[in-house]
């Protein structure tokens, strides 16, 4: 059993396990944190961005400035934004069987590997997942595609030059497998590979293994997946939550009594507690607008912002802030709004019963009813003429590099009355906004990461007792700004396995059984006998008959039968021509003891007994004979004496059960 | 069932619900009786104290009642009567002779006798019965006339009660100690508890599983022994203990053999006796006592481990605080020093508290103690901190391994020694005995650490502290103890180094949005108590050189908290700026935004602070420095929650302010007095919340004061020369008369709520006081107004209140207000509530009546 690890991002996994005969890519995380090393693309010519001066090298060598600009000390390339895609040397991708998705943040790469690697195989993921994800493919390729750049820079990633440009660009890895974004036609043909899944629904992978989702409580239809054969366990656990936030809760008990255990997806800013986040939003989101500046909070069209929508529509009323609006804008906004609202089976309990009754689930549906909350597909039509301050905006991308929120940057940027509140944790913040420098807006960091902290964690880990945990080594030490915090790393026992980017691992762990069915009519001819209380032993002569990873044993062939008259004590005989008469199989100990007495019985004397460290041996001096006994054989060593040999043997055998 | 009853009965009642403001309506409202002098209704005695407490009536009552308790067909209500019963015996007893009573009631000792036959009895009654023995058998003649039926032995002896079914009561068991403790007060009681056998049983029942039971066992051991050596310690001067009465000696002997026991329970009962003895006890012989038993306190120091640590330094301290001992040197000290060493940290921290609390103990010992006490915290600085830069903390301080373990072992044992520590260091710091030198600069560097570890921010170089880092990362109990202790230390003189490292974790805590609202309530109260206990310097500002750059950041950090979704953090904010602004001439913008904060206690909160701004003349500014009728603004915004908001908590803090600004003078209310005075009173009286009327009763009492002078004379002022009266203007008469003035206040004269009738009779007597030099000047007669007014105050006193008082003379007034009985109501308002059915026939007749209840009852289902 093996996992070839493609990518070094914790909670952006894609990881590919071979498992019994089948490979099973978990996740398809696409890294898009290259993406904050290009420059913003504005939706509106923007004299600023456009006006930066070009990088020359301390020499004064200026051949890179038409590829790289620089701005507040920070080079940032100029060029369509890339991303940095899982590596696809290590295994050959089309060999994939199936592909299992945990939630709609992780199969933002799929495109790039079904379409781009032979890929043949099938995906599975829950319906949330797989619409949500279509609306965070559809908003990415829309940010990228409505602002064409002509320039498409490359220079910058020869090695011996990438070599040469400060950090960040000089330490950015892989800059020769970065792609640009996939096309709406990419993204369609990739979602049409894609099989729908529901909660604890079993999926046979070629009789092979049997793949199941479960809930993860991280987000709408996002899962957990066991994978397991009869005798083998793998459960793949990434970005999963135990706070009670809109989606089904996380279903701890089926993860139990796991051979493997696949870690990933936790919270990435350990050290922030979502309770405390969602205060510090709405306390600057509150104190900001009432001091008369706006506030942008850049985000993904779907996830925490039904969180925080549902905590505002809460508290805007108290605050005072019921007469400011909200707007949410994205190419997806409407969809992403109304999709949440009709997944009712997938939301957590008290949501799923507002459905009966009948309420919509989210509370943003009255924000909307209400006009306190607005939507729009952009910042051009509709929004420009409702547009009116001091106003609250979510919008994406959270990497402030495309997006509307790249216009809003540039418009409040210049205000120290606006604030950005950064709820995402997925970017840097401070790197995010490095080609805005310099900002007088205010800079508010609350990121809410709702999946599991390392106490919630070490907590799993006691109750599913898996044998072996592996994770991404990012979890097997603190992290490096607080290397003293030991507990904020996987603490268990046996250490948890850890792997880095494009390492294979061979997880500890060696396949002992596998499942055999008899076929009833030869099962009806078995003898079972008890040998010990509670079992029974059988001899089984059968033909193994293995198709589609099932074994079977059925009946041994019956020869032909030349004759039809013959009386069935014959043919039962001529049915085995070929056996021949088996030795009996014995079981049992021989009680050294008594085997002496009876020994003595029957005639012999002298009899020495001495321990071994395996058993016994019994000396017959007299006769110069030596019987070894041993836990699971007895050898009967005497010279030439063939009659002595048997009468020994039959006083052993009597000891011993036949069957 | 009489009134009386049906009042007692409905008061019980009333008790399980108390206190709503409508229970005093039903029992005290002044409408029971009528309040004109001319023609006072006769009350009846009820209320009255009896003259003796065994009144005739009452013991025409006791054969029913005895007859009640011994017939197991009728169950006792409760168990609270039986108390009450047994309370009024007490007394009785204590003012008359129980011999007496017994022969005067013949019932008494027929109940006690019935009984004798336990099947017939409920538990509760047993026990009642037991503990009614002992209380008369406390007088050695009624323990005399008991004994020769042979009642008590019957009762105590091994052959009464221990051999019923009942025994497996616990209130049996209960009611058998008890009774014994009563009883147990003469020499004969003595003679009784050795030949009954009835110690012994006492012995067992130190481990009884019922933990009242065997407290009480615990406690009558230590009152046999007490009484056992009393006539001992006069005749002899502290004899050894072979010389002790046997009773003593078997007691004093059962105790060293638990302490040789190898069970700790037993252990522990023998040093619980002991730490009630030496408490109770300052007798020389306690001295000899603790002479024979020290060698075994000391050899269970040997054990390992420790059996009942707690116990002992109970008694340890027990023994040290106990004046025999203040002088004597009886190994106590050493005993106390190796008990330090040997303890765990957690269990040797009270100890160590303990001991530099006394006052007479030796100088080595108590900075043992202090480097006990200190050790935790000397740890966490040795964990943190590469170079120590406080050597007080770490002086002296060696073998902290054990601390350390105790520290490392788990989350809860780590934060519950610190909070242990932190607890006692807080409770030692104001004491002015504390250890000297105090080493306040070590203290504050370890609960800024302690802070600091546990909000994440320490980078501690140990592997011990990263450990401790993890275990204390986000620990609420632990930052709230610190942030306590740290705002003690404020009361101290701090290096001025120290200072701004303290300003900066308590901004760190006001900061995090981590902290959780009672972390930061703490962390906003230690912040006040550094902020005012800075060396105030003469220039900008009041407070220190750190200060200013400190407010500066703080600043935006409460503009957000007040702005927080949580409104416990809103509410802690608000109580904090108020009290800041009282020092500081800044204002948040944001406060008046929260007059309309959905939560009542915010808006209660930030009326007060607004009041304060605007006490301050701040409000003006803050509000809008171009619109100077901002002020008048804030009057009506008051006005306006004081009659429409829901909640009662804005509209209290409104009339407190309100009658604060009129005493002050406040420049808004100086502006035409009577008009907002009469304004509010006129919201007020409407009010449905009776805290509001009583302060709406205060303003105007305030507003009274002002006009006629201060209420009464203080008794220990030199009484000056009579001076000549001030005549009292007829306009100031007619202010002081003024009908929403009076009206407000007879109205409240009828209030359902007592504490609003007491304070409007107060109001009214000093009203009356100051204008009666005046009476008679010009005689009313009967005037038109003056009927008027009476049927008015008759019709309020109906419960009507519709009818206005319509607009008398002052005169007029001034006659209704003289013809009032106000002293006498006075006094009625102000007894208890209870005062009806405290009298013991009342209780007797409930008793009674409550069993025909139930017979009625019975009676119904058939």
């Amino acid at each position: 059993m093996k996992l070839y690890c493609l990518s070094g991002h914790p909670t952006l996994p894609c990881n590919v396990l071979k498992f019994k005969s089948t490979t099973i890519m978990l996740d398809c995380g696409l890294d898009m944190t290259s993406t904050l090393n290009f420059l913003p693309l504005p939706l509106v010519q923007s004299p600023r961005l456009s006006n930066l001066p070009g990088w020359s090298l301390k020499d004064g060598n200026a051949f890179l400035d038409k590829e790289l600009k620089e701005c507040s000390g920070h080079v940032f390339v100029d060029s369509v934004p890339e991303f940095c895609l899982p590596e696809t040397e290590l295994i050959d991708l089309s060999t994939v069987d199936v592909i299992l998705i945990s939630n709609y943040h992780c199969m933002m790469a799929l495109p790039y590997i079904t379409e781009h690697t032979g890929f043949t195989g099938t995906v599975y993921a829950t319906e949330p997942t797989v619409q949500i994800g279509r609306l965070l493919m559809e908003e990415l390729v829309n940010f990228i595609e409505r602002v064409p750049k002509a320039q498409s820079a490359s220079l910058w990633k020869n090695k011996d030059i990438q070599r040469l440009l400060p950090s960040p660009l000089k330490d950015a890895v892989e800059v020769s497998t970065w792609r640009r974004c996939y096309t709406m036609q990419e993204v369609n043909s990739a979602l049409s590979k894609i099989q729908l899944v529901g909660y604890s629904q079993k999926i046979e992978l070629f009789g092979a293994v049997q793949v199941t989702p479960l809930s993860s409580g991280y987000a709408l239809g996002s899962s957990n997946w066991i994978i397991q054969s009869h005798y083998e366990k793998v459960s793949y656990v990434s970005g999963s939550s135990l706070l009670t936030t809109h989606p089904q809760p996380m279903d701890q008990a089926s993860l139990k009594n796991s051979d493997v255990l696949v870690l990933t997806g936790l919270t990435q800013i350990p050290t922030a507690n979502p309770d405390g986040m969602v205060g510090e939003f709405c306390s600057n989101l509150a104190l900001t607008v009432r001091n008369g500046g706006n506030v942008l909070v850049p985000c993904y069209p779907s996830g925490v912002i039904y969180d925080l929508l549902e905590c505002l529509y809460q508290y805007i009323d108290s605050a005072g802030l019921s007469n400011i609006p909200f707007y949410f804008i994205s190419p997806v906004a409407n969809s992403s709004l109304e999709f949440s609202q009709i997944f009712a089976e997938w939301l957590c309990h008290n949501k799923q019963s507002k459905v009966y009754l009948p309420e919509p689930p989210f509370p943003h549906a009255e924000l909307i009813q209400t006009n306190k909350l607005k939507h729009y597909p952009s910042i051009h039509g509709d929004f420009s003429n409702d547009f009116r301050q001091p106003c609250v905006v979510f919008t994406g991308h959270p990497s402030l590099r495309f997006g509307d929120v790249v216009h809003f940057m540039e418009l409040w940027g210049k205000s120290s009355l606006n604030t950005v509140i950064f709820t995402e944790p997925d970017f840097s913040y401070l790197e995010a906004l490095a080609p805005y420098q310099p900002l007088a807006m205010k800079c508010i960091y609350c990121p809410i990461d709702t999946r599991l902290n390392f106490i919630q964690v070490s907590k799993l880990l006691k109750e599913v007792q898996p044998l072996h945990v592996v994770c991404p080594e990012q979890y097997t030490q603190p992290p490096p700004a607080q290397s003293h915090r030991m507990d904020l790393m996987i603490d268990c026992q046996p250490p948890a396995m850890s792997y880095r980017r494009a390492d294979v691992l061979a997880l500890p762990f060696k396949r002992r059984y596998e499942k055999i069915e008899i076929m009833p009519e030869l099962a009806d001819s078995l003898v079972p006998m008890e040998i010990k209380p509670g079992i029974s032993l059988a001899t089984v002569s059968a033909v193994l008959h293995t198709k589609d990873n099932k074994h079977v044993l059925q009946p041994p062939p019956r020869p032909a039968q030349p004759t039809s008259g013959k009386k069935r004590k014959q043919r039962v005989s001529e049915d085995v021509p070929d056996c021949q008469v088996l030795k009996p199989l014995l079981s049992g100990s021989i009680p050294v003891e008594q085997f002496v007495q009876t020994l003595e019985k029957h005639g012999f004397s002298d009899i020495k007994v001495e321990d071994t460290a395996k058993g016994h041996i019994v000396l017959l001096q007299e006769a110069e004979t030596l019987i070894q006994i041993e836990e699971d054989s007895t050898h009967i060593i005497c010279d030439n004496d063939e009659m002595l040999r048997v009468r020994l043997r039959d006083l052993v055998l009597k000891f011993l059960q036949k069957f | 069932m009489d009134g009386q009853t049906r009042l007692g009965m409905l008061h019980r009642l009333l008790v399980l619900f108390w206190p709503p403001p409508q229970t005093e309506s039903v029992i005290l409202s002044p409408l029971s009786f009528s309040i004109y002098r001319g023609h006072k209704i006769q009350h009846s005695d009820w209320h009255k104290e009896p003259l003796r407490i065994m009144d005739p009536e009452c013991s025409r009552l006791l054969p029913a009642l005895c007859a009640v308790l011994a017939d197991p067909r009728q169950p006792v209500a409760d168990d609270t009567c039986l108390e009450k019963l047994l309370d009024w015996f007490k007394k009785v007893t204590e003012a008359e002779s129980s011999l007496l009573l017994l022969q005067e009631n013949p019932c008494l000792v027929e109940l006690l006798s019935h009984v004798l036959r336990p099947q017939d009895v409920s538990p509760r009654v047993l026990s009642f019965s037991l503990r009614l023995a002992g209380t008369f058998a406390a007088q050695e003649d009624c323990f005399q006339y008991l004994q020769q039926g042979d009642l008590l032995l019957g009762l105590f002896g091994e052959a009464g009660t221990l051999g019923w079914a009942a025994w497996n009561v616990p209130t049996v068991r209960s009611g058998w100690i008890q009774g014994l403790s009563s009883l147990a007060q003469h020499p004969s009681a003595l003679h009784f508890l050795a030949d009954s056998g009835a110690v012994d049983t006492v012995f067992s029942l130190q481990g009884d599983p019922s933990l009242f039971v065997a407290s009480a066992a615990s406690q009558l051991l230590v009152h046999i022994l007490a009484l056992s050596m009393h006539g001992e310690a006069v005749e002899h001067h502290s004899p050894q203990g072979s010389a002790w009465p046997t009773c003593a000696q078997k007691i004093v002997g059962h105790v060293e053999e638990s302490l040789r026991s190898t069970a700790a329970p037993q252990v522990t009962q023998a040093l619980n006796v002991l730490t009630t003895t030496f408490g109770r006890c300052h007798s020389p012989w306690t001295e000899v006592l603790w002479e024979q038993l020290s060698p075994l306190v000391a050899c269970l120091l040997e054990r390992d481990p420790i059996p009942a640590g707690h116990s002992l330094v109970d008694l340890l301290l027990s023994v040290a605080r106990s004046p025999v001992f203040s002088s004597a040197d009886c190994g106590l000290w050493e005993t106390v020093a190796q008990t330090l060493s040997r303890l765990s940290p957690t269990q040797a921290g009270p100890l160590a508290l303990g001991t530099l609390k006394l006052q007479h103990c030796p100088q080595a010992l108590r900075t043992q103690a202090f480097g006990i006490l200190l050790q935790p915290l000397a740890c966490v600085l040795k964990a943190t901190t590469q170079a120590p830069t406080s050597p007080g903390l770490l002086d002296g301080t060696l073998g902290g391994s054990m601390t350390v373990d105790a520290l490392l072992s788990s989350k809860s044992a780590c934060a519950g020694l610190l909070c242990q520590t932190l607890a006692q260091l807080e409770e030692l710091h104001p004491l002015p005995h504390r250890p000297s030198p105090w080493p306040q600069a070590s203290l504050l560097e370890a609960v800024v650490t302690i802070l600091q570890l546990c909000d994440g921010s320490a980078a501690p170089g140990s592997s011990v502290g990263g450990r401790l880092c993890g275990t204390l990362a986000g620990c609420v109990r632990v930052q709230r103890a610190a942030l306590d202790f740290l705002g003690t230390l404020s009361q101290g003189t701090s290096p001025q180094e120290l200072v701004p490292q303290v300003f900066a974790v308590l901004l760190e805590y006001l900061e995090s949005p981590d902290s959780s609202p009672t972390v930061l309530k703490k962390a906003f109260q230690a912040t006040l108590g550094w902020l005012l206990s800075s060396p105030k310097t003469p220039g900008c500002s009041d407070f220190g050189p750190h200060i200013p750059l400190f407010l500066g950041e703080l600043f935006p950090v409460l503009q957000k908290r007040l702005c927080s979704p949580c409104w416990e953090v809103r509410d802690s904010a608000l109580e904090f700026f108020t009290n800041l602004s009282r020092h500081w001439g800044e204002a948040p913008t944001l406060t008046q935004q929260l007059l309309r904060d959905p939560e009542s206690y915010v808006r209660a909160s930030a009326v007060t602070a607004m009041a304060q701004l605007s006490s301050q003349g701040l409000h003006a500014t803050l509000a809008s420095p171009e619109h100077p009728e901002a002020e008048q603004g804030l009057l009506r915004e008051f006005l306006n929650i004081l009659s429409a908001d829901s909640e009662g908590f804005p509209r209290r803090a409104v009339v407190q302010v309100f009658t604060q600004w009129l005493r002050d003078g406040h420049a808004e209310v100086a502006r035409d007095t009577e008009q907002f005075v009469a304004t509010v009173l006129q919201v007020v009286s409407q009010d449905l919340d009776w805290e509001v009327r009583v302060q709406g009763l205060e303003l105007a009492q305030v507003f009274l004061t002002q006009k006629l002078g201060q209420p009464g004379h203080c008794p220990y002022t030199v009484a000056l020369p009579e001076a000549p009266l001030p005549r009292l203007r007829p306009e100031v008469l007619r202010t002081l008369c003024q009908p929403w003035l009076l009206e407000f206040a007879f109205r409240a004269l009828f209030d359902c709520d007592r504490p609003v009738a007491q304070k409007a009779c107060n109001l009214l007597l000093f009203l009356r006081d100051k204008t009666a030099p005046y009476a008679g000047t010009q005689e009313t007669g009967d005037s038109p107004h003056l009927d008027s007014m009476e049927a008015a105050l008759q019709r309020w006193q109906a419960g009507e209140q519709g009818q206005p008082l319509g607009d008398p003379e002052p005169e007029a007034m001034l006659a209704v207000l003289r013809s009032l009985d106000l002293e006498g109501l006075q006094g009625r308002l102000a007894e208890s509530s209870d005062h009806v059915e405290k009298s013991p026939q009342s209780l007797l007749q409930d008793m009674l009546a409550t069993v025909d209840i139930l017979e009625e009852n019975e009676a119904d289902c058939y």
